[in-house]
């Protein structure tokens, strides 16, 4: 087979060749060059960089907190997912428009106003700090910014699917006596199942390289409070590139195994069903 | 998805133990969570940021707006945004029109290649063009002794700015070309159009909707990035501050107006991005 299919349509020499040029320029070279950076460090310095207590300590907040937050979206994503294509009630449509919010709103727009929401004197962390909850400055307060910028992932990855579940099956089911939760678990569940695991990927994957809104509620104590993106930058101010660069390739290589696995996933969604017109 | 979720709520209240109480009950509480979850993680934090920004009053609000500093990072950002959204459309076209025109081999790899910078970490994304560039990076003594500065500087803003929002426009564009097909630019060329005014007669007019969904989307990146930015920029209040620098350093300073009157303007471009977006939608054009 030969490179390309035969067209009759002009151009592709021209487009093919900018795009390629331009992902390389951009977007390949300087990733190639994290990753000579990376790796030819001597292998002593990249295991203690990486491996330091400090990296390590940035690794369990991150990866815990970004799991936290994307569990957390997988059910009220979910929820919202559910109410906003079952339920009709007054302002669905403009909640359904502000889903994408987290999207546009800049990450430092959304880390100073969760900061302040949910500070000791803010709304919601006065209502808190009575029960001994305190979420800004703890890692409570980066796990709720990991939710807010990750929600829209989940919320748009069921929706779709919510809306293909056969209302069909779920009429024949309950009229053959099953009740909704029976429902719920044979016919809807295994539908929504891709989507609901796809967008749980997504929204870990962008929790874990996620920065701008962190920084502000985190407090930013070492060992503590400090995710692995911070660490990075701490290294490059201190114009440590060798030890950013570590740290950065093990951050790639684990957005290169979440890539993975989101394609996986959607693929098997699209295995699982016949897609209905969409 | 609204077209196809209206015909369901039609068929709603006819539908069998639709009307019983349990599921009243259920309807309730799915709502209820629903609008309390996103009530206290999006509606306050958004409403806050205004009520912070006017605490003051109107004047302190608009006094914020007369420092030269913060009138430089707006600028700036301005800046940023008019060099890179239009490279990056001109790249989305370009990239759209190999991909859904033509059938290649290694296309998917191409797909995910120019969706890579959406799955990596902003901090990364600003660190690689310190390597590159950086005073201790591959370039930084050439560059040094040719006085050429790109971090710490403008060009090194516009690089991370491009870096991360590279994707935007291409993503919008592909799958909607694809799903059009090429009937109608192969009439056209077989009826004797150009390849140029094929593309600007018959493709353009087509995504036309797509194309500004994506140009709004890369925008509201572009002046909102953060992380990346904020790691190639040296932070030099005047010089190399965005918006979205300028409001960590006077919140750093406990300038709350400041802070949050600048970050009321990047809520609004928000918003006006989320009514294009309805807006776009309303067109019949569906984000798939």
């Amino acid at each position: 087979m030969s490179f390309r299919a035969p067209s009759i349509l002009p151009g592709f020499g021209l487009t093919f060749g900018f795009t390629t040029f331009f992902l390389s320029t951009i977007v390949l070279l300087p990733l190639a060059a994290l990753v000579l950076a990376g790796t030819s460090m001597h292998w002593a310095d990249f295991v203690h960089t990486v491996f330091s207590a400090r990296a390590i300590g940035s690794y369990r907040l991150s990866f815990g907190a970004s799991l936290l937050a994307a569990s957390i979206n997988l059910v009220f994503g979910f929820v919202i997912a559910w109410t906003l294509t079952r339920y009709e009630f007054p302002g669905r449509k403009l909640i359904d428009a502000l889903i994408d919010m987290p999207f546009a709103l800049p990450t430092a727009v959304s880390g100073i106003a969760l900061t302040t929401v949910f500070a000791q004197n803010g709304w919601i962390g006065r209502l808190l700090e009575p029960l001994g909850i305190k979420v800004a400055y703890t890692w409570l307060g980066v796990t709720l910014a990991l939710t807010l910028i990750s929600m829209p992932f989940a919320v748009r990855a069921v929706q779709p699917a919510l809306l293909e579940v056969q209302r069909d099956l779920e009429d024949a089911a309950e009229t053959l006596g099953a009740g909704r939760l029976y429902v719920f678990r044979r016919i809807i569940l295994p539908t929504i199942l891709p989507a609901l695991l796809t967008g749980f990927t997504l929204a870990f994957a962008r929790a874990v390289g996620e920065y701008g809104s962190v920084i502000f509620i985190s407090g930013n104590l070492p060992m503590k409070t400090e995710i692995t993106p911070l660490l990075i930058v701490i290294h490059l101010e201190q114009f440590d590139y060798q030890g950013a660069a570590a740290l950065g390739l093990v951050m790639l290589v684990i957005s290169f195994v979440m890539l993975l696995a989101i394609n996986l996933l959607q693929a098997w969604g699209r295995r699982n069903h016949v897609r209905t017109a969409s | 998805m609204a077209a196809a979720g209206t015909d369901s709520y039609a068929q709603e209240a006819h539908r069998p133990g639709q009307r019983t109480w349990m599921h009243a009950i259920v309807r309730a509480l799915f709502i209820a969570i629903s609008l309390t979850f996103l009530g206290a993680v999006l509606l306050a934090p958004l409403a806050t940021v205004f009520i912070m920004a006017f605490a003051k009053g109107v004047a302190a609000y608009l006094h914020v707006f007369s420092d030269p500093d913060t009138l430089a990072a707006i600028r700036l950002t301005l800046i940023t945004a008019a060099v890179v959204v239009p490279l990056n459309t001109v790249f989305g076209l370009a990239a759209s029109w190999a991909i859904a025109k033509f059938e290649f081999r290694g296309k998917s790899v191409l797909i995910t290649l120019i969706d890579l910078p959406l799955a990596i970490s902003p901090v990364i994304s600003g660190m690689i063009f310190v390597l590159l560039f950086g005073l201790h990076g591959w370039f930084g003594l050439w560059l040094q002794a040719h006085d050429i500065s790109i971090i710490f500087a403008l060009p090194g803003i516009m690089l991370a700015t491009m870096f991360v929002t590279f994707p935007y426009v291409a993503r919008e564009l592909i799958p909607l070309m694809q799903q059009l097909g090429n009937d109608e630019e192969e009439a056209a060329i077989t009826l004797g159009a150009g390849g140029w005014m094929t593309f600007f007669r018959v493709t353009l007019p087509k995504v036309r909707w797509g194309l500004v969904y994506g140009m709004v989307l890369c925008n509201a990146r572009a002046m909102g990035e953060f992380g990346a930015v904020s790691v190639v920029s040296g932070h030099i209040r005047g010089l190399t501050n965005t918006m979205p620098l300028h409001i960590e350093i006077l919140y750093n300073e406990y300038n709350f107006v400041g802070a949050f009157a600048v970050a009321s303007l990047l809520t609004l471009l928000a918003a006006f991005t989320l009514v294009v977006k309805t807006l776009v939608e309303r067109t019949g054009y569906r984000r798939r």
